[in-house]
């Protein structure tokens, strides 16, 4: 599995990528090879704000169905619309052409709570 | 016939669509005594119906075979094991359907005025009477269509009550272990849902509870027994808990089958609590309905039950709409009759005795499986269970086997799957729920096939990984058909 270096991780599998005031979110590797086959996403809508730790949105795979909790408190700006018609590239392509959202961070010192790739590799080893 | 495939006895089947020939029918009508004409003539153009490319034309016996085909396709209770959990599937005694066969009963019409349907009004009353005694509430209202429709009606009862007192409550309590419809009821009854989340052992901790609970609570929603098949031991102080914030306790009787004759969920401080007649009380489940799904509620909030409510004045039954408090109606006329019917025939010959067996027998079974099978498979909470209990994959994984896998080859051996990958909150879960019918041979015939699957899984697991085999069509796409359903016959190849 793969967990890039540059990316920040959470321990309810999603990673974010820090774009100065904007972050972007998708779910890492590990997440979608737990859910299996993502046969359906549900995108939050453009503009909704969210707390950290919030439910911003929902994939469903043949086996089950997960929260995309949000990484920060920030804003919704842009969401990957592509995903309704390929939510398998969130299988193919986790890192890039599975992307889910992007947003505006309020306050970026909520970043450092965020795992490095090795600590998230770490907690992984704890499932 | 050319387009079926023998193999052996299980054919394949076209479609209905394929099937039909032009010009063949299934009726023939007398010799016209009036003179033919085109429906062109009379009627005009824009009342004309459309004819239809494609539509079938067959003849009776090409219908009755083809149904009947389809029909023998299908495995259900009366052909065998069926270990669902989580939606209790049980045997309906067929005594049942007898008497919902009488024709004073099928040939009752909902506008039939009052005094010519007192037996009906009766037994709706005296059923209402036996589903409050069973679960130690004060009032109950038949008329819900469904479980999650009993809870949205539970729910728009308590949120009718709150607002009655200009309270404006935001929250639902929603345990992890819940069942999913809990939470869509909370937020169709415009609650925001928390999720509560369970403990070591597998149940809520009234800890977690008093954590999230305050004044913005409206209600907390429990299933007990939980999906994980434990018997939730806080829920009395979960409610002291609750109702000392003025919240309610709504549960989830989708799982009474454990309880009946044991435990009063009204007894715990349940407020409101629905019940799935067609789990607990053995009217057909599957299928699309129809089902029942009463619901029960204590003094306080009869006021808003549905209308009509049925009541005796005197020796006589009547309905009565006017209650201003009212939530109003849930469905037209008085719920599904029928459903009504069969559970009250169920609850007549069961008796109380037989009621409280029943779930003896049920919560036995469940624990005899349980022991019997662990150590072959994991047990994520190795503790006494209730009507079910729930194992994972765990074992298997290290010969790359799934919870999936596991499921298929059972079909091979004959036997329905479990529920799997259900309770979300447990990883590769399958989940098991004997009821009180199986035999203790059934459950040993199906306990040594799931051990014999154990065996397969560590010596040969490609016979998991490629089954089912022993079936008319093996493993579906699954993805492909959640991706791009195809959901009705369009004609194209």
């Amino acid at each position: 599995m793969n967990f890039p270096e540059d990316l920040l991780y959470t321990e309810s599998h999603e990673w974010v990528r820090d774009e100065g005031s904007q972050v972007v979110i998708g779910l890492t590797d590990y997440a979608q090879r737990q859910l299996k086959d993502i046969v359906y996403v549900e995108l939050p809508e453009i503009g909704s704000e969210f707390k950290k730790g919030e439910s911003m949105g929902v994939v469903e795979s043949v086996k089950t169905v997960a929260d995309v909790f949000s990484p920060v408190t920030g804003k919704v700006i842009e969401t990957n619309g592509a995903l309704k018609e390929h939510p398998e590239w969130i299988n193919t392509d986790p890192y890039g052409k599975g992307w889910i959202t992007r947003m505006e961070v309020r306050d970026k010192e909520e970043l450092k709570g965020l795992l490095s790739s090795r600590d998230y590799q770490g907690s992984l080893s704890e499932e | 016939m050319r387009n079926i495939k023998d193999t052996g006895l299980i054919q394949e089947e076209p479609l209905i669509f394929e099937l039909g020939r032009q010009g063949r029918r299934g009726y023939s009508l007398p010799r016209w005594d009036v003179k033919e004409a085109e429906p062109t003539d009379l009627i005009p153009s824009t009342l004309l119906r459309e004819e239809w490319e494609g539509f079938p034309e067959l003849s009776e016996v090409d219908v009755v075979r083809h149904f009947t085909r389809l029909s023998q396709w299908n495995y259900g209770v009366d052909s065998g094991f069926y270990p669902l959990g989580s939606c209790t599937m049980k045997y309906s005694p067929k005594v049942n359907e007898e008497v919902a066969r009488w024709s004073g009963f099928a040939g009752v019409h909902p506008y039939q005025p009052e005094d010519l349907s007192q037996g009906i009004l009766r037994l709706m009353y005296e059923l209402e009477g036996f589903l409050a005694e069973i679960t130690g509430m004060d009032h109950v209202s038949l008329q819900p269509a469904a479980g999650a429709h009993g809870e949205l009606a539970g729910m728009m009862m308590i949120r009718a009550y709150l607002q009655a007192r200009g309270e404006r409550r935001k929250k639902v309590l929603v345990p992890d272990t819940a069942h999913g419809t809990n939470c869509s009821t909370s937020s169709i009854a415009s609650y925001q849902m928390v999720e509560i989340k369970s403990n070591e052992k597998g149940v809520v901790g009234p800890e977690a509870v008093a954590s999230e609970m305050d004044e913005e609570v409206a209600a907390i929603m429990v299933t007990n027994p939980n999906t994980l098949g434990l018997f939730e031991e806080h829920l009395k102080e979960i409610a002291e808990i609750v109702h000392r914030k003025g919240g309610f306790v709504y549960c989830d009787g989708a799982n009474l089958n454990a309880l009946m004759g044991i435990v009063k969920l009204g007894d715990l401080g349940v407020d409101v609590v629905h019940l799935n007649l067609h789990k607990t009380f053995s009217t057909p489940h599957g299928g699309g309905g129809p089902g029942a799904g009463p619901v029960a509620v204590k003094k306080g909030l009869a006021p808003y039950l549905p209308i009509p409510v049925v009541e005796k004045v005197g020796e006589t039954y009547r309905l009565n709409e006017d209650r201003p408090q009212s939530i109003g109606k849930m469905k037209a006329f008085y719920g599904n009759f029928g459903v009504l019917l069969k559970a009250y025939a169920y609850i007549l010959s069961m008796g109380s005795e037989g009621l409280r067996r029943v779930s003896e027998m049920a919560v036995l079974n469940a624990n005899y499986l349980m022991k019997r099978l662990k150590g072959h498979y994991f047990l994520p909470y190795d503790r006494p269970c209730m009507h079910e209990c729930v194992f994972t994959d765990r074992f298997q994984e290290r010969f790359d086997v799934s919870t999936l896998d596991i499921a298929k080859r059972l079909i091979d051996y004959g036997f329905h799957p479990p529920t799997i990958y259900f309770p979300l909150v447990v990883k590769g879960a399958m989940m098991m729920e004997p009821t009180e019918t199986e035999s203790k041979q059934g459950l040993d015939r199906f306990i040594e096939t799931m051990i014999e699957i154990a065996r397969e899984a560590e010596e040969n697991p490609e016979l998991l990984r490629q089954a089912p085999q022993k079936v008319k069509v093996r493993r579906l796409d699954e993805v492909l058909a959640a991706r791009k359903p195809k959901l009705k016959w369009t004609g194209e190849k």
